[in-house]
């Protein structure tokens, strides 16, 4: 056994690790990455759900930006006040007040109201429904066809197929948007959680063939516009729809509606 | 002159079609598997390796002929080669978590597992053994990079439809993958009638 070999070997290792360590070294000082002190205790604040309902990508994305001061301390829609107040301690600053959102599906045609034109035995999958006669086995070619995309993108089991369609449970969602961005009829939209009333239809079929198609449809007779001493409530493309920052919740578009189209909320 | 551009042209292809990396040669199977979900970060985690790969096959050719060889000590090439792989994937690391942290997200934990991706390795090893110049070793690195890329992105195209089809229970997941990776294993075997 040669020692010579031996010292060799260890010193060609050592020093190409020593050069390698080196060079390492100076990357990490001009590939230096500066991280505020408060982008980790903001993320520690929030949920980490990684939703995306603040627009951000995940969690990590948002306490970036609010750090940075390009994002409200109450951006997270999940965290709500508690986490928002949190933030704005963290960040030194006061906390506004958040409306607290929470999604509606424009839908009310479940199993009893509409009929099924042909049995459907395919994927089940929303998005699949494009690619079918009729926009989906449903009578409304508008409608939540129930196949529950939403359902799996929802981060807070706050959406469940019920008798065909959609529902949001209200107490659960968080207003992320998940939902929106995964419902292929646009279906899904974002209202105040103090909303009285909203219109639970998305068709634009005219009155009759509305009517034909679902029994909840809006058939868009405008008597809910007449109705409606806020003007809250206009018709468009046979379709009403609810100003909910006009809306003072007297019910009275409910009330007027022969088709049962608009819903009370809470 | 004109031969050394044929000789490159050959090994090219071959590197990166005929004997790709992952479908002929199994190599780096870890990342082609874990990070081929979206056509994104696979193309991603491709250009990484390629960087990687690329690098060290000069780096590594580079301290075989000046270092390994004069002092007789090759048989230190695997943990001389290793511990350049480990510097050049910090490094990208590094880069990567400057200036596309998006990519650096994406890519996770696969991005440091680069160091053990045994393609990186496999092809400096190869290198040497087919007694390529500098050059030439890193024509190899980079074709070889190509076709993982290549087949990882591919792989990733697949997968992205896969999604939406009727899997049998058995077969959902990771099964239906090596699956597809098998047939397009077969498929690339037809490349070998290029040389």
């Amino acid at each position: 056994m040669n020692i010579s070999a031996i010292i060799t070997a260890v010193a060609v290792v050592g020093i190409v690790g020593l050069l390698l360590g080196i060079f390492l070294g100076i990357a990490s000082i001009v590939f230096k990455v500066e991280v505020d002190e408060r982008e980790a205790a903001v993320l520690e604040a929030l949920p980490g759900n990684n939703c995306g309902g603040c627009g951000f990508a995940g969690c990590s994305g948002l306490a970036a930006a609010i750090a940075k001061g390009e994002a409200p301390v109450n951006a997270c829609p999940v965290g709500g006040e508690a986490v928002g107040n949190k933030i704005a301690a963290i960040m030194g600053v006061e906390a506004g007040e958040a409306v607290r959102n929470v999604a509606f599906v424009k839908c009310a045609g479940d199993c009893e109201k509409t009929t099924r034109n042909y049995e459907y035995s395919g994927v089940q999958d929303c998005s699949m429904m494009q690619y079918v006669p009729d926009g989906g086995a449903k009578s409304c070619n508008y409608g939540c066809v129930g196949y529950g995309n939403c359902v799996k993108a929802c981060p807070f089991g706050a959406i469940h197929i019920k008798n065909g369609i959609a529902v949001v449970d209200r107490e659960k969602c968080k207003a992320c948007g998940k939902c929106i961005a995964a419902c292929p009829k646009g279906l899904i939209e974002l209202i105040p959680y103090p909303a009285k009333t909203a219109v639970a239809c998305s068709s634009k079929d005219k009155g009759p063939v509305a009517m034909k198609a679902c029994q909840s449809s809006c058939i868009g007779c405008g008597l809910c516009v007449k109705a409606c001493p806020q003007g809250a409530v206009t018709v468009e493309n046979f379709l009403a729809h609810i100003d909910q920052s006009k809306c003072t919740g007297c019910r009275a578009c409910k009330e007027k509606c022969p088709k049962k189209a608009i819903l009370e909320l809470s | 002159m004109l031969d050394v551009v044929q000789d490159l042209l050959v090994l090219m292809i071959s590197s990166s079609l005929v004997s790709n990396v992952v479908l002929s040669q199994f190599l780096g199977l870890c990342p082609f598997l874990g990070v081929s979900k979206k056509v994104n970060t696979a193309a991603g985690m491709g250009g990484a390796v390629i960087f990687v790969i690329t690098l060290a096959s000069g780096v590594t050719a580079v301290i075989y002929k000046f270092i390994l060889i004069p002092l007789d000590i090759t048989y230190l090439q695997t943990i001389v080669f290793i511990l350049v792989i480990a510097a050049l994937v910090q490094f990208v690391e590094m880069f990567l978590k400057k200036y596309v942290p998006s990519l650096y997200q994406a890519l996770g934990v696969y991005l440091p597992l680069i160091t053990t991706n045994c393609a990186v390795l496999g092809v400096a090893l190869t290198n040497v053994q087919k007694e390529y110049g500098i050059g030439f070793s890193i024509v190899s690195g980079f074709s070889t990079a190509a076709g993982f890329l290549i087949a990882i992105v591919i792989l990733a195209g697949i997968r992205e439809k896969i999604e939406y089809n009727d899997i049998p229970e058995s077969f959902k997941g990771m099964p239906i993958v090596l699956i597809t990776a098998g047939l397009m294993a077969i498929a690339f075997c037809g490349f070998s009638g290029l040389l």
